[in-house]
């Protein structure tokens, strides 16, 4: 059974109680059609379960198969130094069909944070080392594909519908 | 389950097809340990599936030294064709004729089925077998515990 090796921990980007009694980890790619399928399944289940879930996402960009996938994880995270990151994350699943470097600089300038300081820090690196750093505690952890969920650390194997990830959630309730 | 060679054992020897007209043989690989990844099937429809997530591991792998073979009973032209969709930068090889053989050697072939288990074994520049996991055929089980492996071999 794989579990998580890297616990969540202040540089997380949480959603809800990071001391909640259920902490919901997802490792994700942002150009993954799975990936976008769970981002609304996810928000039922934080609806769900309220204050009793945390949700935690961390980048696993797959760049040999999602060429975009990189450059959009390094966004989310620039967007994330302005506290915005959730508003990004949602804003490149929802328009994940045109995925693309103007895509990015259309929706940082969309959300009032410069679209010249994105461009520079794309061009820079200045978040990869942030990404990869997900990535590896990802591949430490037995992420085995976009999206991989952690349950309380434990990671969920199968389906992620709604009724599988309320079902695996309640069980630790 | 079949049942896995397991650690300590000598790795059976193989020479399979890499490419349509190129052989690979597990000897010439002895000096740095080899990641043996057998796998049910090229074309598996998921993100992200096990052989794609290594390939985006490789530079870990390769930290180790370590050489990663992906094996299958798919014929060569099936893998070609594979990784190049997938940019696959690893060998995969084609335990394609007699179908299953190395499989078979390994204790890795699901006979009922026809292809082979999604085993993993980690061989050091001995040729010993130093760790090896069967996963349940539909779960991919990930690269935590070959780089493990992988670790502990330096250590020793």
């Amino acid at each position: 059974m794989s579990t998580l090796k890297v616990p969540v921990a202040a540089r997380d980007h949480v959603q809800g109680d990071s001391n909640a009694p259920v902490i919901l980890v997802e490792y994700g790619d942002y150009e993954c059609p799975h990936c976008r399928h769970a981002c609304p399944i996810v928000k039922q289940v934080q609806k769900h379960f309220g204050k009793q879930l945390g949700f935690v996402f961390r980048n696993f960009p797959l760049k040999e198969i999602h060429p975009n996938a990189e450059s959009a994880a390094e966004t989310a995270e620039f967007a994330a130094g302005q506290n915005r990151f959730w508003e990004m994350h949602d804003a490149i699943y929802e328009n994940q069909d045109a995925l693309g470097p103007p895509l990015l600089l259309e929706l940082a300038e969309r959300m009032e944070l410069s679209g010249q300081a994105l461009a520079s820090a794309l061009k820079e690196g200045e978040y990869a080392k942030r990404v990869k750093e997900d990535f590896i505690g990802g591949i430490r952890s037995g992420v085995n594909g976009t999206p991989t969920f952690f349950i309380n650390g434990k990671r969920h194997d199968g389906p992620f519908e709604l009724a599988d990830l309320v079902g695996a959630i309640q069980a630790h309730l | 389950m079949a049942q896995l060679l397991e650690a300590g054992t000598r790795a059976p020897d193989f020479t399979l097809h890499v490419t349509p007209d190129q052989k690979l043989s597990l000897t010439e690989l002895l000096g740095r340990p080899v990641i043996l990844a057998f796998y049910p099937a090229d074309w598996s429809p998921v993100c992200g599936d096990q052989m794609a997530l290594y390939n985006e591991v490789l530079p870990e792998f390769q930290k180790h030294r370590a050489e990663l073979l992906g094996i299958s009973v798919d014929g060569a032209w099936c893998h070609a064709a594979f990784a190049q969709t997938r940019h696959l930068h690893f060998p995969l090889l084609a335990d394609f004729e007699p179908k299953g053989e190395v499989a078979k050697k390994y204790g890795a072939f699901r006979a009922g089925d026809g292809y082979c288990e999604r085993a993993l074994f980690v061989i050091d520049g001995k040729g010993k077998i130093a760790w090896s996991y069967c996963s349940p055929v539909s779960v991919n089980p990930g690269a935590d515990g070959i780089l493990q492996a992988l670790e502990d071999l330096s250590k020793s």
